[in-house]
């Protein structure tokens, strides 16, 4: 006869512990962001472009000390070399700077200027929203009824008219972004938190004697984040077009300092010159734009987030 | 359905009151005197104050709102500080460029989005599946204004085959239906239908993907129904969703064509806007931020109340 294994006779019988396949019963659950983790390193796709991101950052970080050239140092004489010139690895613009330099340099105000506006519409976005969602009634109806005259916009002409408006400038083009995506984030905010704030575990916070505050802190905003951050994520690439686009316009950073939009649009007179060197900095928008859309949709899809 | 109609009227009204709130504060957001631009530099006190009052920034700025929503409704948006022309004259003109370049764009753009969506829909994870979805991120992701750039350096630059800005032929401002305009309309319309055509083949391939998993395909098909009965019935589920969207990005492109026709220089709204905001031309900043706003919003109820009709689905609420 064998004795029934039972708690009580495992905690008394300490060799069963010590057995080769019991550790791998106390092995932690991975929780949430552990699977998300998990699953976004399998893909492929989406571990390339976040690859391609983090270079970009780290060239933009490091970039004041390892330029080959000053980007601000022109030379008259040699204007628009081609791609490929022994000197100028990537050609050199209208007023004979290095390519490649300013391009390193300009990696800099372009992320910035893409992904500050995202960052900050996150903060205040996600607070509108949740505060709408959570609270509901009057509050919810003059806060959403508020974006819904910034939906009434189309994001280009909103962006474009606020900074014209307030004038050129990196401080204008970021709030005027701002200004665009906080009614995007906030109506997903909104959605998302209304969609859990009638769930038992939110009841049973308020039982417990949690204040508002404290709910909208702890239950509300640690089940809705993530789906508010992925959406986040995805307009990461539209702000670093709109921003660029900006620039390109004459909207953003000002001359001499280089960034990609601002570089094409004075490499613009070229395109009959020299049209590849005409064309790089839109490259290099191209591909952080298309890293970042990528990323997120592999952040989606690790996450379950259907659209 | 009228009803819905009336009561689809009666929500938009408060978000237009909004958007011309909006549109009116502008002006005053900006840094420095509205006058500044069109003032000489050594304008005494007495001419800036005669002017003020004749343009009616001396009163206080719900008055100035009240006066200007009245002109407004009236059509009148002021006149430009610029040219000193109506405002509602040159934004009429520029507003019928820019709709002719955003339909065709997004006529470009939703014939082949529904094309790559239906083939991607259909032929799930297929090398034509891949081919669909990596365009559509591709026209999302893609700097249209740079996208322009790179087919005038092919299409112009180099080939030579097609203009690489303006309108038409003799530099004016009106685009017509005929041979020689329609070259020059044919690069800025492509690039804009870039966007449109990613984002309808992303939404028509998911809902295909939808349609086709319902069980009401399975059960045509299991009372023999032939793939092309089939087809048609995925086509009239997926039609109304699709259709909308369209409307809403031709809203997007008209609004959003800033760029293009800056690239492309065609004479539609972007270019004015361009030329108000770097002229600090106020009125006409205004004037045709509203009107693009307002067609947006009168867009998106048509678009609303069609998808409604088409769809039984809807429940008109």
């Amino acid at each position: 006869m064998t004795m029934p294994i039972t708690a009580a006779s495992v905690a008394l019988d300490g060799n069963l512990a010590d057995a080769p396949d019991a550790p791998e019963a106390f092995v932690p659950s991975r929780g949430f962001w552990g699977h998300v983790g998990h699953r976004l390193v399998r893909d492929p796709v989406a571990m390339a472009a976040g690859a391609i991101i983090l270079i970009v950052v780290g060239i933009a970080i490091l970039s004041p000390w390892i330029t080959p050239m000053d980007p601000y140092r022109g030379s008259m004489l040699r204007r628009l070399k081609p791609v490929g010139d022994a000197t100028y690895w990537l050609g050199s613009d209208e007023l004979g700077r290095d390519m490649i330099s300013r391009l390193m340099v300009g990696a800099r105000l372009s992320l910035f200027m893409g992904v500050t506006p995202v960052l900050i519409a996150f903060g205040i976005g996600s607070s509108i929203g949740i505060l709408a969602g959570y609270v509901g009634g009057w509050t919810n109806t003059i806060l959403m009824r508020t974006i819904d005259v910034f939906f009434a916009f189309p994001s280009v002409l909103l962006a474009i008219a606020l900074s014209g408006a307030l004038g050129a400038g990196i401080f204008n083009s970021i709030v005027s972004l701002t200004c665009v995506f906080t009614p995007q984030i906030a109506r997903v905010a909104e959605s998302v938190t209304t969609g859990i704030r009638k769930r038992d575990y939110i009841d049973a916070a308020k039982l417990s004697g949690a204040s508002g505050l404290t709910i909208m802190r702890v239950q509300v905003l640690g089940n809705v984040i993530g789906p508010i951050f992925v959406y986040s994520t995805s307009l990461i690439s539209v702000s670093m077009i709109l921003a660029s686009g900006l620039s390109f316009l004459g909207l953003g950073v000002r001359p001499p300092e280089p960034e990609w939009g601002l570089m094409l649009n004075t490499l613009r007179t070229a395109i009959y010159v020299n049209p590849m060197v005409a064309a790089l900095p839109g490259l290099a928008i191209f591909v952080v734009s298309i890293s970042f859309n990528l990323f997120s949709d592999g952040l989606r899809n690790a996450m379950e987030i259907r659209q | 359905m009228l009803l819905y109609i009336l009561k689809r009227l009666v929500t938009v009204t408060p978000v237009a009151f909004g958007v011309s709130v909006v549109c009116f504060l502008l002006v005053h957001l900006a840094p420095g005197d509205p006058l500044s631009a069109v003032l000489p530099a050594d304008a005494t006190q007495a001419t800036i104050d005669e002017m003020r009052a004749a343009y009616g920034f001396d009163k206080p700025l719900p008055v100035q709102y009240a006066i200007w929503l009245w002109h407004v409704l009236h059509g009148d948006l002021g006149v430009s500080i610029a040219t000193g022309r109506p405002v509602a004259q040159e934004v009429g003109r520029a507003v019928v460029n820019s709709l002719i370049l955003a339909s065709v764009a997004t006529l470009i753009g939703f014939t082949f989005g529904v094309f790559f969506g239906f083939v991607a829909g259909y032929r799930r994870n297929s090398i034509l599946d891949r081919i669909a979805s990596a365009l559509s991120v591709f026209g999302v992701s893609v700097p249209h204004y740079w996208l322009g750039m790179v087919l005038v350096i092919v299409f112009s630059a180099t080939l030579g085959w097609l203009p690489p800005t303006g309108a038409g032929p003799d530099g004016s401002g009106n685009w017509r239906p005929d041979f020689e305009h329609l070259r020059y309309i044919i690069l800025p319309a492509v690039t804009m239908a870039v966007i449109p055509m990613g984002i309808i083949a992303r939404t028509v391939r998911a809902l295909v993907g939808d349609i086709l998993g319902q069980d009401f395909v399975e059960a045509l098909r299991a009372k023999g129904l032939s793939e092309t009965g089939v087809f048609k019935h995925v086509v009239r589920n997926a039609a109304p969703t699709a259709l909308a969207i369209m409307g809403l990005q031709l809203g997007y492109l008209l609004g959003g064509s800033i760029l293009i026709e800056t690239v492309f220089a065609w004479p539609g709204t972007g270019f004015l806007l361009n030329a108000a905001i770097f002229q600090r031309d106020l009125p006409l900043l205004q004037g045709s931020i509203l009107v693009l706003a307002m067609f947006f919003v009168a867009l998106n109820l048509i678009v609303d109340v069609m998808q409604t009709a088409l769809d039984p689905r809807i429940e008109r609420a």
